[in-house]
């Protein structure tokens, strides 16, 4: 089987096929637990109440109940009640998702002081990038520090290995107390939730270069200043970049926790806001935006990363 | 080869004899002075490096062989400054060498070029280091790229190069600095032999046009009796002079003389050193192999 040989690459035909597959197949089962009747559907929809007195045309109802109630209208000799198999509300189908992902930007907020949901967007997408930039701007930095000089990892990392155990939500209320409850305490836990993690591991990505590269830019005269601004710094570049997109995705997880504190905003909000409503099918489609915008965001840096590093022959 | 009859190694021509002389009067470049190295393990302390002596001339292309793990890269790391001796000393014209420097400049095995910068920008990085500017550091890494023949490739990076290519950029960088003494640590070890006969001769030609004293660790003894004046044998357990021997083979040299005489009566020599004639652990395992059952229609290959 050409398809399952160890450590080979597929040929790129299948490889094309195989990735398109890994979004079809999820979208496939979905469909499949959404429109096939016989599969799952725990619930009943009623399209006819008949003679069951609590029951409303639309409502969703457990199948069980369903059945006891049209048996004891059978028995009384009173008209059934009817309806079709449905699933929980919590899982819309397909289409249901789609229309909302379009109504969603289409629709104006039901009250005037409540943002659209590209407002809620960017306002998340601000957090991020203001938490994040924040954090590595003084991690980056310090991480190199670490990995390049002892002194400084054993003067930094001790205390960051400590605090990096510590819950980044768990700083929540503090933030608020500090920075009040707009925008700022949201970029402070971001930045809680990135800059220990980003230190460690940035210091560990430059401890990794090649020791022989340091002892040849050593052997050709270079001086402290030009081993840390013409080796270490350019020799780790492509790996920081990658560890620099993989914080990012960690960034995006600590948004949603972010966004609860304070003043709901953003993304969160909006997520929160229609599942109190029991809008799942707008639930589902903020999630999947948050899903599209991640992975493009992360593609482009991919793409952007290949610009930049063309010395690395790795696809 | 234990039939033909070989000269001694150390019978020399004139010519050769008067060589050497010439070499002795010529002024001493590197001086290693009763260099120890210890390390210190969980098992005690590990003599890696016993009392080496070694005075090395001005231009003089010296090997250094020994079997593995006698310390041959820690003495050149010494030298190199990349680490310090226990004891003992390494004077470079006559000053105490204590860190790496670009006048003792280094090849290693693994090519170590910068792999984020080309070709030419590699050759530059040690010119750069020491203060030219832009413009003649360019000009300079152009002269040492065609010297090493790879005008083509000034702009690849060394990803895109073969390990002959690599090396022989690794070698330009380290010549660019103009450096008295060239360390180098098993450079060709990991090239195929093609490309490493081409690379030993083009280091020779290298050396022979250029002011520079080459100390050159191998454990190909071909390699070392062919390219050096003078070979330093060192043992392990711990690592010690074992003998240094001059070289009784004219220069300037040419492949043709791996076969003559003197070449084989050295290589006969070095063998018995590096390989003395004790095999009994191999004798085991042959007798071990006679074991296996052989179900086979060729009944012998005899």
């Amino acid at each position: 089987m050409s398809l399952f040989s160890v450590n080979k690459p597929l040929n790129p035909r299948s490889r094309k096929t195989v990735t398109i597959c890994s979004f079809i197949l999820p979208i496939l089962l979905w469909c499949v637990v959404s429109y096939v009747p016989f599969i799952w559907h725990p619930m009943v929809e009623i399209t006819q109440p008949g003679s069951v007195s609590y029951f409303r045309e639309n409502m969703l109802v457990d199948k069980v109940l369903f059945k006891t109630e049209s048996i004891n209208a059978a028995e009384k000799g009173t008209e059934l009640p009817a309806g079709i198999p449905a699933n929980p509300v919590y899982l819309p189908a397909p289409h249901e998702v789609v229309k909302a992902f379009y109504a969603s930007f289409t629709t104006p907020p039901t009250r005037s002081s409540e943002l659209w949901l590209h407002e809620s967007l960017w306002s998340s997408l601000q957090v991020i990038f203001y938490g994040f930039l924040l954090s590595s701007i003084i991690g980056i930095p310090l991480g190199i520090l670490a990995g390049t000089y002892d002194f400084f990892s054993r003067l930094f990392e001790p205390f960051i290995e400590f605090f990096r155990y510590l819950p980044a939500p768990a700083f929540g209320a503090l933030a608020v107390a500090i920075l009040g409850i707009y925008q700022a305490p949201k970029i402070a836990i971001i930045f809680i939730g990135t800059f220990f993690q980003q230190v460690l591991i940035v210091a560990n990505t430059t401890r990794k270069l090649d020791p022989a590269l340091l002892e040849a830019g050593q052997t050709l005269g270079a001086g402290n200043r030009s081993m840390l601004f013409r080796i270490v710094l350019p020799g780790i570049l492509p790996d920081l970049y990658r560890d620099t997109r993989i914080l990012l995705g960690w960034a995006w997880t600590y948004l949603i926790v972010a966004e609860l504190i304070g003043t709901s905003s953003g993304i969160t909000w909006f997520i929160t806001q229609q599942a109190r409503y029991k809008n799942f099918d707008n639930v589902f489609a903020a999630i999947i935006i948050i899903g599209i915008l991640g992975l493009t965001i992360d593609l482009l840096l991919a793409w952007l990363g290949r610009r930049f590093f063309p010395w690395q022959n790795t696809n | 080869m234990s039939d033909l009859i070989l000269p001694d190694y150390r019978v020399q021509t004139d010519a050769v004899r008067n060589r050497f002389a010439r070499i002795k009067k010529r002024p001493v470049t590197m001086e290693v002075k009763g260099v120890s190295k210890y390390f210190s393990s969980k098992h005690g302390t590990i003599t890696a490096l016993k009392d080496i002596n070694l005075t090395i001339h001005k231009r003089e292309f010296v090997c250094v062989i020994g079997p593995s793990g006698c310390g041959k890269s820690t003495l050149i790391r010494i030298m190199a400054g990349l680490e310090q001796a226990s004891e003992g000393e390494v004077r470079l014209d006559g000053k105490a060498v204590d860190k790496p420097g670009p006048e003792r400049g280094m090849v290693f095995q693994g090519y170590t070029l910068f792999p984020w910068l080309s070709v030419k920008q590699n050759i530059m990085f040690g010119l750069r280091e020491s203060g030219y500017n832009k413009g003649s550091a360019e000009a300079e890494a152009r002269q040492w790229i065609e010297l090493i023949g790879l005008s083509r490739f000034e702009n690849s990076y060394p990803h895109q190069l073969s390990g002959g290519m690599k090396q022989r950029v690794a070698i330009a960088r380290a010549l660019a600095n103009k450096p008295k003494v060239l360390l180098m640590d098993e450079p060709f070890g990991a090239l195929d032999a093609q490309t490493r006969s081409k690379m030993q001769s083009h280091l020779m030609e290298i050396w022979k046009n250029i002011d520079v004293t080459v100390f050159f660790i191998t454990h190909d003894l071909d390699e070392a009796i062919y390219l050096a004046d003078r070979i330093l044998v060192l043992k392990s357990n711990p690592g010690e002079v074992q003998e240094i021997i001059e070289v009784p083979i004219p220069q300037p040299r040419h492949p043709d003389q791996f076969l003559t005489a003197e070449f084989l009566a050295t290589k006969k020599h070095l063998e018995q050193l590096i390989h003395p004639a004790n095999q009994d652990d191999d004798e085991d395992h042959l007798n071990l192999i006679r074991m296996v059952p052989v179900n086979d229609d060729v009944g012998s290959v005899f």
